[in-house]
């Protein structure tokens, strides 16, 4: 369908508003079909009818596998017993529901704390790595640089194994607060410079043309824009330390997964269950963290 | 005994945890490497239930701790008679996480491509194929290997996860040495610094270099 040639009184009442002539419709009749997978679809044209018959033997071919690894998965599990409804229902039971979700917000908790205390540590560091003082820019350098190269689980241990040697030990939940700080305000530190960084110049120009101060032209123009442009992104990694802070595991903290690791290994015949239903509540809480930081990138970027 | 003369003395212990931390980064690397293209391959097949599958990995594999992963493997595959050593679990729960993160990076690439070189591809009567060889990988290339390289980073420093499932690798030993010596306990985490340094810092190294390289004037 192309608009040049209609009649102008054939134009959809909905268009009769609008002050403009109606414009042009670009050549679509491949564009309805490319909305359908996504923007990669550029790669192929609109099918045609052998293609389309082609699709349709693979789409029948995936279907065939997919059912097979089912019917497999599905088989192994039932000859190992894990099918049995007793099994499901006892790790189901709102006790042990309760037992685990507990866990779950012993893992909230802790990343609540570490959470905060990075995006308050990790803008220090990014301003003090972006500071023209050397005192400050170089001991936040090395923060920075030294604890983004560990291994999470190392800086988890560290002060597990160095607080009862040195000074005395403390509950466990404040080895992986320490751990996940540790590495995740070097993290945050990098997204705010980034930010910063992105930043026009002519802001800092224009802040210091009205006659701001450096600082203040950071507190005022700069920092303002560039921390609400990094939203997702800092977002995105306190959903990351909240996946982390299963590495609790490491210092006996009781969060979701030890504990149900715990109950395998009180109940036995229930270990599978119990793996799969902590893995499950990970991948939901995972899920809808994420969706949201989306969901919120999206709203905001319209706004 | 000072710290040099203790890390001296525990030399052999650590690079056998070396050695497995190297041999799991690097096995595992290549392995999310050709996983995570065939990955990315099912989420931009015209067929609907390959993407449905890839995309459902993919979440699947992006949400769920690595650690509870690694958890599943060496609890649950025993339960369903497969017998898996804590390493070989380690390195297939690496592959299959890793190449979760490898997959969306190259669809990332792909999709980073200007639509207009895709359908000049086409216009030019180009397949499917030659279209994604000729014209669209060699350009994707260049904006998916940055994030390649810090996959591998990510990886190298995810392998210490390994330890917690038993793997005797370099966090391993570094915490059965910290728990025999604990005075020894600074010394001790500057050597482990320095042998996750001497991977990540020349892999970060490389990346900036092929960057350089490739930085083309579009």
């Amino acid at each position: 369908m192309t608009g040049d040639t209609m009649p102008s009184d054939a134009v959809p009442s909905d268009a009769m508003t609008e002050v403009e002539p109606p414009r042009i419709a670009p050549p679509r009749a491949i564009g309805a079909r490319r909305a359908r997978s996504g923007e990669t679809a550029v790669l192929y044209d609109a099918i045609g009818p052998r293609g389309r018959r082609r699709v349709r033997v693979a789409t029948a071919g995936c279907l065939v596998l997919l059912a097979g690894l089912v019917v497999f998965v599905a088989y192994r599990l039932d000859r190992y017993g894990h099918l049995q409804r007793a099994r499901w229902s006892y790790v189901l039971s709102p006790e042990i529901l309760r037992y685990l979700g507990q866990g779950m917000l012993n893992n909230v908790k802790a990343s609540v704390i570490a959470g905060g205390l990075t995006l308050v540590i990790g803008l220090a560091l990014a301003l003090g790595r972006l500071s023209r003082t050397a005192a400050l820019r170089l001991p936040a350098v090395a923060w920075i640089e030294f604890f983004r190269g560990f291994p999470l689980v190392l800086l988890i241990l560290f002060p597990y194994l160095l607080f009862p040697v040195y000074l005395h030990p403390i509950e466990p939940m404040w080895y992986v607060v320490i751990g996940l700080t540790l590495y995740n305000s070097a993290v945050m530190a990098e997204i705010y410079r980034t930010g910063i960084l992105s930043l026009d110049r002519g802001q800092r120009e224009a802040a210091y043309a009205v006659g701001l101060r450096r600082g203040q032209a950071m507190r005022l123009v700069i920092l303002p824009q560039a921390i609400r442009r990094m939203v997702p992104l800092l977002l995105t990694q306190l959903v990351i330390l909240f996946k982390d802070s299963t590495l609790g595991v490491a210092v006996t903290y009781p969060e979701a997964l030890r504990r149900g690791e715990t109950m395998g290994s009180f109940e036995p015949r229930v270990v599978f269950q119990a793996i799969i239903v902590t893995a499950v509540m990970f991948f939901l809480a995972g899920f809808i963290l994420s969706r949201l930081v989306r969901l919120l990138e999206r709203v905001s970027a319209k706004g | 005994m000072n710290g040099v003369d203790f890390l001296v003395d525990s030399l052999p212990v650590f690079w056998q945890g070396f050695r497995a931390t190297l041999l799991l980064a690097f096995a595992s690397y290549a392995g999310a490497l050709i996983l995570g293209a065939i990955l990315a391959v099912l989420r931009i097949s015209p067929a609907a239930p390959a993407r449905a599958a890839g995309l459902a990995y993919v979440e699947w594999f992006r949400n769920v701790p690595l650690l509870v992963l690694m958890f599943v493997a060496i609890l649950c595959l025993p339960k369903l008679g497969v017998r898996v050593s804590p390493f070989s679990s380690a390195l297939l729960v690496l592959v299959m996480y890793t190449a979760a993160q490898v997959c969306e990076a190259l669809r990332a690439g792909i999709n980073s491509i200007a639509r207009g070189q895709a359908e000049a591809g086409r216009a030019l009567g180009l397949t499917f194929g030659q279209n994604l060889r000729h014209v669209v990988l060699p350009q994707a290339a260049r904006t998916v290997v940055p994030p390649l390289g810090s996959i591998f980073i990510a990886l190298v420093k995810n392998t210490a996860v390994a330890s917690l499932i038993g793997v005797v690798e370099i966090t391993f030993q570094f915490g059965e040495l910290a728990r025999d010596a604990p005075s020894q306990i600074m010394p001790l985490l500057i050597a482990i610094a320095v042998c996750y340094l001497i991977i990540t810092i020349p892999a970060g190294y490389a990346v900036a270099r092929f960057e350089r390289r490739a930085a083309v004037a579009r």
